[in-house]
């Protein structure tokens, strides 16, 4: 193993000045030579300089090019020198390196014309093939992809030859894929694993690239891009579906967390509450809270400032709950239309208050580091907030029906639920357990307002714009049942994800919402109606 | 004729006709004729802050006919207003011509800016004010008649009806605030010139609105009584307290709502043509749930369930928030509301007038013994027991 890996760094240095005396051109001289072309400021002079520069290895060759892009490249008529103002100001002359008082007045820019740019931009990328930087490699690598020119051919030959990273190894086979299919000289076997290669790629360049090819090639080779783009294409229209899924995940698991507050309260009590959202609101207010005083005084904690937040945003939001419980709602059971007015203007009190404490601008709240950030994952990209956001959403949900299933006082909430009057029979305060149920609700409306406060504007508006939303998971559900608020959410947030490329956001959402006002014709009750006589009361 | 109307008119039910049938008289009249800054001179903002009042007492009494007498809140009612608005907007834009700041002598401004190349199907007719008028009528009622089709035939009661209903004009206000929706998007209609040849701006044409106004209150008034003092009215009272066992008796339950439903529709409409002239500008703000929420709560603190109650309600609490919402207190204004919101609900059930009748009835009792009308208004403020 260590031989052969001995030899193979031995052999590289041989690669690459194989590579370098073929890829020169017949006139290349020193490096000074090429620099002072520049100074001709004729295009096919500047067109050659670049050339040699791009493939001779002197380290200022990358700062001389970019120069040259940028404009920053000075060069004097009259004594035929060249220099390169740095973009902080400093001048350092072309071909040696060294800095200079000042460029003369007479020296005047490079000048480029489109053809010298796209020249230029392959150069550059051919600089970085060579970086040590493995990422850098990758980019550059991507960039002759697209490109597909064919003077880097060699330089990307022996960059792969000595490539020992995978990612950058794969990106300079495809590189050298691209540049094959388009070599006009390059034999159809080449041609035809050069599609193999993009076609394995499968992404938007690999498809521009495939019908990008004109000309006449090869019945195969033309056969073979042909099958390469339709399966390309299918591969793509795989991966946007599965991308709309994931945002429709995404969607789902916000509404979801939104509506299960309102699953208690208003399925499990029949409760409308429509200060609801501003449960919600409450809850991403007490993220704020909690972020600035640990901004303030402890700012180490900041990645764990959700992890404090989510218990104080339950006993904040739940405290508050049970206070309206015990001040208002409770005057009003039974009177499903007066509780939806008094909790509306209750809601519109909690507005108006958390606007008079923390302003009417929308406020601030940090992605803690482990939240920030995103993955590929194919052909998509996974931010890493909507992921945790979905798993705590999950959480959060089976941790409630385990409550309602496994605890005493869940026991006693579906008691009530069911049968009021056989319950309090059965010597279960059924004032307490509703108290303790709506307080239940509202906490949960609470975290799920930390979790907002990481995708969402914190602002005294935050609770309204998911109101609406939070109803409609529940009626489309089935009032009741916590599974149907799930597969509601879920349903409604893939659904309206799927319809906006077709129909667009602002369509796609009023289609959602027609057709649940047409589905509760259908079915009145919700996806998943409770059965019996408790639907009557 | 005659009977329905000695039918519909108790004493209360005449005072307030009598008082909106000044006020539309006198207003407009102390505003034209009085020289201005004379004390009694009514100034002409006034004049049109009274008309959208009044306006909007229109809108109250269409709500409290279906809520306080069928027992159906919809929380959508916004809408219908909005739509009637929307019909009178585009008669007025059609009516500002070459007008316009781009001159286009078919297109409005809007269109012209955002480059349709021609009046979009539905604006066709809008430059008649006959159709303009009629469009302001079936709009509203057709879309009510649908969704009322639609919703009590699958016998959607209750709360879930105030929550599609909601969505409804939840829907609405996102589509009309789409540029490409063809009603000008965010910034709506407006800059209105003249309606049928009479500037919108001057004196004489708003007294006229006014007067239109309070003589729409009037008529709307008139029909409500008579449809509640009917032996339709006696229906929708029982609908509201007893749905299922008013089913069993044989009634179609769901064809009396339709009807209440979509005439209410229709009056909110109206209400919404009357106040688009006076205000100068109809936009989708005014589909905003939050709109329909508020005018129930108009209804609520005048009095559920005695159309009296519903207009005085409007106007009281109208009053207030322009008092408040121009003064000092204009940051404490949403308090004020919820606070009422939440007063009203738990202290005030019967609002203003049936709190007032609940004092005023017995005394009277004692004097005359008109003993079907006080049952008939009984029925009216009595809330519906819900069985467990």
């Amino acid at each position: 193993m260590l031989t052969k890996a001995f030899r193979n760094v031995r052999a590289l240095p041989v690669a690459i000045l194989l590579m370098i005396a073929t890829a020169l051109p017949v006139m290349a001289g020193p490096f000074e030579d090429a620099v002072g072309k520049f100074a001709n400021d004729e295009f096919s002079d500047t067109e050659e300089a670049v050339g040699v520069l791009a493939t001779g290895g002197n380290p200022l060759a990358y700062t001389i090019i970019s120069a040259l892009q940028d404009g920053r490249l000075m060069a004097d008529p009259d004594t035929k020198k060249v220099y390169v103002t740095q973009p902080d100001g400093k001048s350092i002359d072309a071909s040696t390196g060294a800095p200079v008082a000042s460029v003369p007045d007479s020296a005047a820019a490079v000048r480029l014309n489109n053809r010298l740019r796209r020249t230029v931009e392959a150069a550059l990328g051919g600089l970085t093939l060579l970086s040590p930087d493995p990422a850098k490699r990758v980019q550059a690598a991507q960039s002759v992809f697209k490109t597909h020119d064919e003077t880097m051919l060699p330089v990307i030959d022996g960059a792969l030859q000595k490539e020992t990273n995978k990612a950058a190894k794969l990106a300079f086979t495809e590189a050298r894929a691209a540049i094959l299919l388009f070599k006009e000289d390059a034999t159809d076997a080449e041609k035809l694993e050069a599609i193999a290669t993009i076609k394995a790629r499968g992404d938007q360049e690999a498809l521009a690239l495939l019908t990008g090819l004109t000309g006449d090639q090869p019945p195969a080779v033309a056969r073979a891009a042909a099958n390469a783009t339709s399966a390309i294409q299918s591969n793509l229209a795989l991966w946007s579906t599965v991308q709309n899924a994931w945002y429709g995940l995404s969607l789902g698991s916000v509404l979801l967390l939104a509506a299960i507050g309102l699953a208690i309260t208003f399925g499990v009590m029949g409760v409308i509450n429509m200060a609801h959202g501003e449960m919600v609101m409450i809850g991403a207010y007490v993220t704020f809270v909690v972020q600035e005083t640990i901004r303030t005084s402890y700012p180490g904690l900041f990645d764990y400032s959700l992890l404090i937040a989510v218990p104080l945003a339950f006993i904040v939001a739940g405290a508050i709950g049970i206070l309206i419980e015990r001040s208002i709602i409770r005057f009003l059971y039974g009177r499903p239309l007066e509780t939806l007015l008094a909790t509306w203007g209750l809601s519109l009190v909690l507005q108006q208050a958390v606007r008079t404490m923390f302003g009417p601008t929308n406020r601030e709240v940090g992605n803690p580091s482990w939240m920030s950030g995103a993955f590929e994952l194919g052909q998509i990209t996974i931010t890493y907030n909507r992921l945790w956001i979905l798993c705590f959403t999950l959480a959060v949900f089976a941790i409630l029906l385990a409550m309602l299933r496994y605890t005493s006082l869940g026991l006693e909430m579906r008691a009530v639920t069911q049968n009021r009057r056989m319950a309090a029979s059965m010597g279960i305060a059924t004032s307490r357990v509703d108290a303790l149920t709506f307080g239940l609700g509202s906490g949960i409306a609470g975290i799920a307002g930390v979790a907002l406060s990481q995708i969402d504007n914190v602002s005294p508006n935050l609770g309204q714009s998911y109101i609406i939303d939070s109803f409609m998971v529940v009626v489309f559900g089935g009032v009741g049942n916590l599974w149907g608020t799930l597969v509601g959410a879920f349903t409604l947030g893939i659904a309206n994800k799927f319809l906006e490329p077709v129909a667009g956001a602002v369509l796609g959402k009023i289609a959602i919402l027609v057709l649940i006002i047409l589905f509760i014709q259908k079915r009145p009750r919700g996806l998943f109606a409770l059965k019996g006589r408790a639907v009557e009361a | 004729m005659a009977h329905v109307l000695t039918r519909s008119l108790d004493r209360s039910a005449t005072v307030f006709l009598i008082v909106v049938a000044a006020v539309g008289v006198l207003i407009p009249l102390s505003n034209l004729l009085l020289p201005a800054g004379s004390m009694l001179q009514v100034p002409t903002y006034l004049v049109a802050l009274f008309g959208k009042y009044v306006c909007y007492a229109i809108l109250a009494l269409a709500i409290d006919l279906i809520w306080g007498y069928c027992g159906i809140l919809s929380l959508g009612h916004g809408a219908f207003f909005a739509l009637g608005g929307y019909a009178m907007g585009m008669y007025l834009m059609r009516q500002i011509g070459s007008r316009g700041v781009y001159g286009n002598p078919v297109l409005p401004d809007f269109m012209v800016f955002l480059n349709y190349p021609k009046l979009p199907w539905y604006w066709h007719g809008f430059d008649m004010f006959w159709f303009a008028a009629l469009m302001v009528i079936l709009v509203p009622g057709l879309l009510a008649f649908c969704f009322g089709w639609l919703a009590f035939r699958s016998r959607v009661t209750g709360v879930y009806l105030s929550i599609i209903t909601q969505a409804m004009t939840y829907a609405l206000l996102l589509a009309f605030f789409r540029n490409d929706f063809g009603f000008g998007g965010n910034n709506g209609l407006t800059d209105f010139k003249d309606i049928l040849g009479f500037n919108v701006q001057a004196d004489g044409t708003r007294a006229a609105l006014f007067a239109l106004s309070c003589l729409a209150l009037i008529f709307g008034f008139l029909i409500c009584r008579a449809v509640v003092t009917s032996k339709l009215g006696k229906v929708l009272i029982a609908v509201r307290d007893a749905e299922s066992r008013t089913r069993f008796l044989g009634y179609r339950v769901e064809s009396y709502k339709l009807f209440v439903f979509t005439l209410s529709a229709c009056m909110a409409g109206v209400a919404g043509a009357l106040y688009v002239p006076q205000v100068g500008i109809i936009n989708p703000g005014e589909f905003a749930p939050g709109n329909s929420i508020e005018a129930v709560i108009w209804v609520a603190v005048g009095g559920r369930g005695t159309l009296i109650g519903a207009a005085l309600g409007a106007v009281v609490v109208n009053y207030a928030k322009t008092v408040f919402t121009s003064g000092p207190l204009a940051p404490y204004w949403l308090f004020m509301l919820g606070a009422l919101f939440i007063l009203v609900t738990l202290l005030l059930p019967r609002g203003i007038i049936g709190t007032f009748n609940a004092w005023w009835e017995p005394w009277k009792a004692q004097r005359v013994s008109t003993a079907a009308e006080s049952a008939a208004r009984e029925d009216g403020i009595s809330e519906p027991n819900p069985a467990e």
